[in-house]
C-alpha cells in the first residue's frame, strides 16, 4: 500500500514538474488520435447519413457490416494493418509501418464504423422527422444527406469527440503497428502497458492519470454540447 | 414566358389503401384556379391523405391526379403541414434553405427570403432560431417558405389547429394576402368559422368518400349530404 502511495506521489510530480518525456508522449498520442478522429469522421459521417437516407442495393448489409465491425477485435485490427503496410504487404511501398502514420491508420479502422454506426443512428431519427417536410420542399435524397448533416451538427460532434476518445484508449493495434518505439511511436496506451510491465510505476501512473483526464475532459465536453443545443434549439 | 396551364386542378376516381385501410375512395373533383377550396370532415375522414395525394407526397393506389387537363404535377405548388418542420437553423435561413434547394440564387434567394418573412409579419424575428419559436409563428415562417416558393397551389393542412385565436387570426390573414397575390388555396380545418369567412367550396370528406363539392354560402345553409348535415349539426351549435 505504501508503494502504491508513493508511487502516486511520484506521478503527480512527474505532471506537475512538465517532465519532458512524459509530455512528448501526451502530445503524440492526441496528435495522433485527433488526426484518426478526423479522417474517421470525414469518411464515417456521410458513409452513416448516406445509409440513414439511401434506398441503394445493399444498404442491409452495409448496416449490418457496419454493427459488426464496432465489435472487431483490437489487436485483429492491428494484424490486418500490420499485414497490409509491412515490407511485403500490398501498402508496403509507402514505408509507414512502425510510424505515427501507421497508428493513425488503425486507428481510424476502429473508430470508422462507431462513427458511421452512431451517425447513422442520429441521422436515421432526423431524417424521419424530416423526410416529409424535405421531400415537400423538392429535396432529393442526396441532397438531403449534407441537410441532415448539419442540422444533426451537435449530435454528430459528440460522435466526433467519442471517436477521439475511443481513439486515444486504443492500445492493442496501436502496440502492433507502432511498435511503442520510444520518442517515435510510444503514445500513452503503450506506454503504460510497457512502464507496467517493467515497473516504472510512476510513470505509468502518470500517464494514466492523464489519459484518464483526456477521456473525462471529452465526456464532460459531450454533455455541455447536449445541453446547449437543448437550450438552443428545442 | 407563357406560364403553363395548371388548372383545373383535378382528382380522378382517386383510391389509396394505406396500411390494409381504403383510405380514399373513389374521389373524384375539380378545382378552378383562383379558388380557396376547404377540405371538411371527421377525424379519419381523409382529409390529410386528399392534401398529400394532391401535393404528390403519396401516389393513389388507383386513379389519378391531373393538373391543367392532363398535365403531370408542376414545381409551382406548395403544401404547409399541420407540424411544419423547422430545421436547426434561424427562421430567415430556414426559407432561404427552401429557395437554395429550388435553385435560386444570390442575391435573389435573401431578398425574397426577407421579403415573405416580412409579409408574414416577422421580420423582427427572422435572426432567432426556428426551433425555439412559439408553435404560431413556427406556422407563420412555414408559411412564409412556401410562399417564397411563388407556388400557383398552396395546400395547408390545419393551418389554426392548435393555435390561440390570436395566431389563428395572424394565420387567417396570411391565408388571405397569399390567396390575394393570386394563388389558388386548397385547405383542410375544423375550423368551420375560419372554413366560412374564407372558403369559396367546400369539398365533404366522409370515411374516405366525397360526398359532396359545393359553393361554400350554399354549404352551410343547405348541405347537399346527409353526412355533411349531420356534420354540421353536431359542430355548430
Amino acid at each position: 500500500m505504501g508503494e502504491i502511495l508513493s508511487s502516486f506521489g511520484l506521478a503527480l510530480r512527474l505532471i506537475g514538474s512538465g517532465d519532458a518525456e512524459l509530455w512528448h508522449i501526451v502530445v503524440l498520442s492526441l496528435e495522433v488520435s485527433l488526426a484518426a478522429a478526423i479522417l474517421a469522421c470525414a469518411i464515417g459521417l456521410p458513409l452513416g447519413a448516406a445509409v440513414a437516407v439511401g434506398r441503394f442495393p445493399g444498404r442491409r448489409a452495409t448496416i449490418v457490416t457496419l454493427n459488426a465491425l464496432l465489435g472487431l477485435p483490437s489487436v485483429v485490427v492491428g494484424l490486418v494493418v500490420y499485414l497490409l503496410l509491412s515490407r511485403a504487404g500490398p501498402l508496403g511501398s509507402l514505408g509507414i509501418l512502425f510510424t505515427p502514420g501507421a497508428i493513425v491508420v488503425a486507428q481510424t479502422l476502429l473508430v470508422l464504423p462507431m462513427v458511421a454506426a452512431l451517425a447513422r443512428q442520429f441521422v436515421e431519427d432526423d431524417w424521419r422527422e424530416y423526410e416529409e417536410q424535405l421531400t415537400s420542399l423538392g429535396v432529393s435524397r442526396p441532397r438531403a444527406v449534407p441537410t441532415l448533416l448539419w442540422d444533426g451538427r451537435y449530435s454528430l460532434l459528440t460522435v466526433a469527440l467519442a471517436g477521439f476518445g475511443r481513439a486515444a484508449s486504443e492500445v492493442g493495434a496501436v502496440m502492433i503497428v507502432g511498435g511503442n518505439i520510444d520518442g517515435v511511436t510510444r503514445v500513452m496506451t503503450t506506454a503504460i502497458a510497457l512502464e507496467t510491465s517493467k515497473g516504472d510505476l510512476p510513470l505509468a501512473l502518470a500517464l494514466g492519470i492523464v489519459l484518464v483526464f483526456v477521456v473525462l475532459t471529452l465526456n464532460a465536453a459531450v454533455d455541455a454540447i447536449r445541453q446547449w443545443s437543448v437550450l438552443r434549439h428545442g | 414566358m407563357a406560364e403553363r396551364a395548371i388548372f383545373p386542378l383535378q382528382a380522378r376516381g382517386v383510391s389509396i389503401t394505406l396500411g390494409g385501410h381504403a383510405a380514399l375512395c373513389a374521389v373524384s373533383f375539380s378545382i378552378e384556379a383562383g379558388r380557396r377550396a376547404m377540405v371538411l370532415g371527421a377525424n379519419g375522414a381523409g382529409k390529410s391523405v386528399l392534401l398529400r395525394v394532391l401535393h404528390g407526397l403519396l401516389v393513389p393506389s388507383s386513379g389519378e391526379i391531373a393538373w391543367g387537363g392532363d398535365g403531370t404535377r408542376p414545381r409551382e405548388q406548395a403544401m404547409v403541414f399541420q407540424r411544419p418542420v423547422m430545421l436547426r437553423r434561424p427562421a430567415l435561413a430556414n426559407i432561404a434553405y427552401a429557395l437554395a434547394v429550388n435553385g435560386v440564387a444570390e442575391p435573389e434567394r435573401s431578398r425574397r427570403a426577407r421579403a415573405a418573412i416580412e409579409r408574414v409579419g416577422l421580420g423582427h424575428i427572422g435572426r432567432r432560431q426556428a426551433r425555439v419559436l412559439s408553435g404560431g409563428e413556427q406556422q407563420r415562417v412555414a408559411l412564409a417558405r412556401a410562399w417564397a416558393l411563388k407556388p400557383r397551389a398552396l395546400f395547408l393542412d390545419e393551418p389554426t389547429a392548435s393555435l390561440d385565436p390570436a395566431a389563428a387570426t395572424e394565420v387567417e390573414r396570411v391565408i388571405a394576402e397569399i390567396h390575394a397575390a393570386g394563388t389558388t388555396i386548397v385547405l383542410t380545418t375544423h375550423n368551420l368559422g375560419f372554413a366560412r369567412r374564407v372558403a369559396d367550396e367546400i369539398l365533404f370528406l366522409h370515411q374516405g368518400r366525397l360526398t359532396e363539392q359545393t359553393a361554400a354560402t350554399q354549404f352551410f345553409s343547405h348541405p347537399q349530404s346527409p353526412e355533411a348535415g349531420a356534420f354540421l349539426k353536431a359542430e355548430l351549435p
